[in-house]
């Protein structure tokens, strides 16, 4: 710790907020879990659709997509950079506890509305973006009051200068709010009912929804979590971030080349040869620039490498580092047309972007978490250590078993369709290669269970950390007395 | 690069130049690549038959957005040989310019349905709908027996088609007026049907079981006319260079 | 101010001197074989922008100097595979049948274009193998009611049966239930004499009723299922004296069948497959075990 910080004047920073956003997420990363496994089941087995309306696998796997991304994943994004945000500046949340409070219920609100119309048969059938447009409307409220607290803060700040977690997490929350709105443009039938019909139609609609859709993945999945990264990993391992002239130019390359990558989510598609070439193009010169924010990561740890094995929860974020590496190759690599021919609508993608979001998105949370509970409610450290190195094992197996059935089994898709026998014709109908990828939504259903076992004993963990009166360090003056340790 | 250390330092101690400048290089991809599909005149080809759906149809598609089938169907055949012989004519920018929103789907975890209409017969859709297990053991489809016995919501039909045609669907005014007896006609047994198709060329006639007409009947209507509306036999293939 | 550069004493390197929350930060350069691949990267994205369609440009796009298109391109590699199977199929498409199973080669193609053409497009109504479903004939049975001979099963994959089709084939049971032609105790007891034709007689039907069920045959139905109820394909109706059934063997079924007929729908395939492929699954059901 360096001294002017202990020459500052305490700051009694807001962590009421930070704490509840903690709880959430937990919460709704094992929804997330149990539903993936769910829909595996119901993948691997049909009658688990049992038949009614709201457990059909359709209605059910946005629930889980959002449970994942907006319940989990953006839980976890709005309580770390509430927390962030402040330890970094120096500066309680602007706004105060209230409007904190009204942002933390109001995104709850939002999820529990998205999630419940969902499995009552209201969607815009827009990837990642399926509420309908009065939860749109709902949820872009709460998002700008979000923006404007956070940018608040940064304002009111005590360090001169701003840290670079705080850019990726501005990033993140001000180009998502322009995606969310121009995205979901639409305009209702009737203002007392849900539906409504998008602005856009057809191919304009295809690359709207697709300049979402990735850069959901750009700015929600990876530019927020960058953010996450940037703090909790030198904060875990004590150890200063390693370039910072690497974070300068990954940070303007990486948001100025994302949001041009999302046509190769529409190759080979009646989208125009050219905007493909654009995305694909811009995919590979994006490779790099996400490197570079893994590159930082890991070499934070240079020299403090043994920590690792004294800290299981620093552990989850630097493999978390090492995924996202594998995530943002393997995307630059699928983005090539060619690629992409073969990859496209099989279970390849669905692989990769569960090594995205288990081994990236959920193991940089669980990263954050394991640090942040102690710190959060104030004890020495988590209730089990070992509990959290079993954790470790049992998630990262349960991604070993995710990945790789879903890469054989969307690589063998992909060359039953375009199998031609010796005379020319197709040599495989359609649903034998439905038959063929069985074995293998087996196995990743076997993964997600040792993911949610995994999540399961995090949650389990989490409660015995809170609820043990042992240890508490109440006589600390909140904030401060922590910071640094 | 950006003008080295001290500009960056600039940027750092100033959280709204950050916050504009953020902005503004994050709008550059998304403009450069969505506006000029509105302003390059090829985007959409020029194809005859393309029309707007028939009020059951139109109802038919809302149920398929609702129940969310484009997350096992793709309606989208790409310009790949092995697709073009699976699934037929690669799709065309046209043949979607009236969905609001587009249907093209990212997973097959079924087979592509930009071509199924005419495929099978309406009482296989039905009975598929139902049970696809029991037509094709190995599917992995659900089963929507519940479509069957819900009649479609018809009050607001002519609602949606005018909602429609403020988004830009060119649905006129003699098919507003008309739009409740035109779901009728396409749905109802015994039902007068010359003015339908009159109105919507190539309609597919579909009678339930029911007198009711259920979800599933419109359902129905709506992949029986997909990819059925272009005549590729007489579209010459250089008009579709986009 | 905070800068206050200092040297982390485990690499040696400077920092930057900031300090956030304990967070630091060190002064190392970009990785240079990060760099250099990155550069690679761009320019080999700018190559391929001149060399591809690429940048828009108002209300057109540049279009690359090698002239690529997706269409342009999917049209060839049709047109190639097209070319390279044009051999056989086109001698498909001309010769009679004999002709095509007296050759080998011929024929070995038409199975094969058969069988993947079966598994697309049939498969889901007539099962796995021709088996059928309820409603949808069995192939291999050889039970047919349009005909069992290549030229009759070519013929009604052409228009199909009851298909909308000019040419369709269409067969027409009336409603004897639903427009009130036979009361439901009537139909009940054709029902209980067709169950012996069948060859599946209810154990509990009374004589008597099988009796005047024959005799409702005989005035109903014989016009069409015929004397024997051999069934007519002419007019598309099955045999019933027979141990296949489109429709199934139970009671309520046979007495639905009589209340309001399915009159079942088989697509015409003549606008979605090709002459040469349509004979190819001629011949392919023909031999899947039924045919005549
Ligand atoms: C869980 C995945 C899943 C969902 C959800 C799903 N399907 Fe399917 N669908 C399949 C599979 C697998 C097949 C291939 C096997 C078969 O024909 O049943 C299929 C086949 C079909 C076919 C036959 C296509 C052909 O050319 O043979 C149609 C039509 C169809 N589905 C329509 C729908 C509609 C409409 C919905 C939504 C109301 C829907 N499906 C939802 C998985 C799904
Ligand atoms: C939508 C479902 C459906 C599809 C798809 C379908 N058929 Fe049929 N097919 C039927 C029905 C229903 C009948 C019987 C109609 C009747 O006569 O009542 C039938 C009858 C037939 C017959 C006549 C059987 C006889 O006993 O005379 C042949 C042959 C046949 N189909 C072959 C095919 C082939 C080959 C294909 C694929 C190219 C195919 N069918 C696709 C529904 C279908
Ligand atoms: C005008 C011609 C016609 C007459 C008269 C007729 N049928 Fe039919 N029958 C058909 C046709 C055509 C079919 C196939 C129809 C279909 O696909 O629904 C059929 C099918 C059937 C079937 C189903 C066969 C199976 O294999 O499942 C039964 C049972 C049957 N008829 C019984 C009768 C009886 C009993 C009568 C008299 C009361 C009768 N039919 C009168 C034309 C006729
Ligand atoms: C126990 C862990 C999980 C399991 C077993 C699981 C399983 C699944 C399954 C079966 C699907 C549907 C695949 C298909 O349609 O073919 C799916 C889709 C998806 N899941 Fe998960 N999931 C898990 C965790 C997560 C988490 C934590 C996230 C987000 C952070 C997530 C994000 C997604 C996304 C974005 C999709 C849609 C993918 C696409 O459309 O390409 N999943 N998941
Ligand atoms: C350089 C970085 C990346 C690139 C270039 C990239 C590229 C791609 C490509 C090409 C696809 C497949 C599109 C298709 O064929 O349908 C895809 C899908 C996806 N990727 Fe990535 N990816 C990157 C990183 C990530 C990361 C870090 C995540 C984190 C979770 C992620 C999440 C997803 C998701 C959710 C999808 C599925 C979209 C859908 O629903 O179809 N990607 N990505
Ligand atoms: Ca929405
Ligand atoms: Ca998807
Ligand atoms: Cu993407």
């Amino acid at each position: 710790m360096s001294d002017h910080t202990l020459q500052a004047m305490p700051v009694v920073y807001n962590e009421e907020v930070v704490r509840k956003f903690m709880i959430a997420a937990m919460f709704w990363a094992v929804i997330a879990f149990t539903l993936g496994t769910y829909l595996a089941l119901e993948l691997t087995w049909p009658t688990f659709n049992l038949g009614y309306s709201f457990t059909n696998f359709g209605r059910l796997r946005p629930v889980h997509t959002s449970a994942g991304i907006f319940a989990f994943g953006g839980s976890m994004l709005f309580g770390t950079a509430m927390h962030v945000v402040q330890r970094t500046c120096r500066a309680r949340l602007w706004g105060g506890p209230a409007l904190a409070n009204f942002i933390f219920w109001g995104y709850q609100f939002f999820i529990v509305m998205a999630a419940l119309s969902y499995v009552m048969g209201y969607s815009k059938s827009r990837e990642y973006a399926e509420p309908e447009w009065h939860i749109d409307l709902w949820l872009t409220l709460i998002w700008v009051l979000m923006t404007i607290v956070y940018v608040g803060t940064l304002l009111r700040r005590a360090e001169p200068h701003i840290y670079v977690a705080n850019w990726f997490y501005l990033a993140f929350l001000i180009t998502v709010a322009m995606l969310h709105i121009v995205n979901n443009l639409s305009l209702p039938v009737s203002f007392f009912g849900a539906k409504s019909y998008s602005l856009f139609s057809g191919v304009q609609d295809a690359m709207v929804q697709w300049w979402y859709g990735h850069n959901a993945v750009g700015f929600f999945l990876t530019a927020g979590f960058l953010g996450m990264m940037y703090y909790f990993i030198p904060k875990a391992a004590n150890r200063p971030i390693y370039s910072y002239r690497l974070s300068i130019v990954h940070f303007w390359a990486l948001i100025f080349l994302y949001i041009w990558a999302g046509p190769h989510h529409l190759h080979y598609t009646a989208l125009p040869d050219w905007t493909q070439t654009l995305g694909m193009a811009f995919s590979i010169m994006l490779w790099m620039p996400s490197w570079g924010g893994m590159i930082n990561g890991l070499m934070t740890l240079s020299g403090a490498w043994d920590k690792l094995r004294t800290d299981p929860g620093l552990r989850f974020s630097v493999t978390a580092v090492g995924f996202y590496g594998m995530a943002t190759f393997e995307g630059p690599v699928m983005s090539i047309r060619s690629v992409n021919s073969l990859s496209h609508y099989t279970d390849w993608g669905i692989g990769h972007v569960h090594s995205g979001a288990l081994g990236w998105v959920a193991f940089i949370s669980f990263g954050a978490m394991y640090y942040l509970i102690p710190v959060l409610w104030k004890r020495p450290a988590m209730w089990s250590q070992r509990l959290v190195a079993w954790h470790y094992w049992i998630a990262t197996l349960g991604i070993v078993f995710y990945i790789t059935s879903m890469w054989v089994a969307g690589i063998m898709q992909g060359l039953m369709w375009r199998a031609y026998d010796s005379f020319g014709f197709l040599q495989y109908s359609f649903i034998e290669s439905v038959v063929a990828v069985h074995p293998f939504y087996i196995i990743r259903m076997i993964g997600g269970v040792c993911f949610l076992a995994g999540g399961l004993m995090m949650a389990f963990n989490m409660f015995m950390t809170i609820r043990d009166p042992q240890d508490s360090r109440q006589g600390f003056p909140s904030g401060l007395a922590v910071a640094g340790e | 690069m950006f003008g080295g250390r001290f500009t960056h330092g600039m940027i750092e101690r100033n959280a709204m130049l950050l916050l504009v400048l953020s902005l503004i290089v994050v709008s550059i991809g998304g403009i450069v690549e969505v506006v000029p599909l509105f302003t390059i005149e090829t985007t959409v080809e020029h194809v005859k038959g393309v029309r707007p759906y028939t009020p059951l149809e139109l109802m038919g598609r809302n149920i398929y957005v609702r129940e969310g089938c484009y997350l096992c169907h793709s309606q989208q055949i790409r310009g790949l040989r092995d697709e073009v012989e699976r699934y037929g004519h690669y799709s065309l920018a046209a043949e979607s310019m009236y969905d609001h929103p587009f249907q093209w789907g990212s997973k097959r975890i079924g087979p592509d349905l930009a071509r199924v209409g005419g495929k099978y017969s309406n009482d296989w859709h039905e009975a598929h709908l139902i049970n696809p297990q029991s037509l094709v053991p190995e599917s992995l489809m659900p089963s929507y027996s519940f479509l069957a016995t819900t009649p479609v919501a018809t009050e607001a039909i002519a609602e949606h088609l005018r909602t429609s045609r403020a988004v830009g669907v060119p649905y006129t005014d003699e098919q507003i007026a008309n739009a409740s007896a035109d779901l009728q006609a396409q749905g109802a047994p015994n039902a007068d049907t010359t003015a339908l198709l009159k109105r919507y060329p190539k309609a597919n006639i579909v009678i339930g079981p029911n007198a009711d007409i259920s979800e599933l009947d419109a359902l129905v209507a709506y992949l029986q006319v997909l990819g059925t509306m272009v005549n590729f036999a007489d579209t010459s293939t250089e008009s579709l260079q986009q | 101010m905070p800068t206050k550069i200092e040297k982390d004493s485990l690499t040696g390197t400077n920092t930057t001197g900031h300090d956030w929350d304990g967070v630091r930060e060190l002064d190392n350069p970009l990785p240079k074989w990060w760099l250099y691949t990155w550069l690679v990267c761009i320019a080999w994205a700018f190559v391929w922008f001149v060399l591809y369609p690429s940048i828009p440009l108002g209300t057109t796009y540049w279009h690359g100097v090698l002239g690529a298109s997706t269409r342009a391109e999917v049209d060839r590699d049709v047109a190639a595979v097209t070319a390279r199977r044009a051999g056989v199929m086109n001698k498909i498409a001309a010769e009679p049948y004999d002709a095509i199973r007296a050759q080998p080669a011929l024929l070995e193609a038409a199975q094969t274009a058969g069988r993947i053409g079966f598994a697309n497009n049939c498969q889901p109504c007539h099962g796995a193998g021709g088996g059928g479903a309820i409603g949808y004939p069995a192939l291999a049975a050889g039970a047919w009611i349009w005909g069992g001979r290549v030229e009759d099963i070519e013929l009604t994959l052409q228009h199909g049966i009851r298909s909308g089709d000019p040419d369709a084939r269409i067969g027409q049971m009336p409603r004897f239930g639903a427009d009130g032609i036979l009361t439901a105790p009537q139909i009940e007891q054709v029902a209980d004499y067709v169950m012996t034709l069948y060859q599946t007689p209810r154990k509990d039907a009374a004589e008597a009723d099988v009796k005047a069920g024959a005799a409702l045959y005989a005035e109903n139905c014989v016009a069409c299922h015929g004397e024997n109820a051999k069934g007519n394909r002419e007019l598309g109706a099955p045999a019933l004296a027979s141990r296949v059934h489109l429709y199934g063997g139970a009671r309520e079924q046979v007495v639905a069948q009589i209340t309001q007929p399915r009159l079942g729908v088989m697509p015409a395939w003549n606008q979605r497959l090709d002459a040469a492929t349509i004979k190819s699954l001629a011949l392919y059901v023909h031999d899947l075990g039924g045919g005549e």
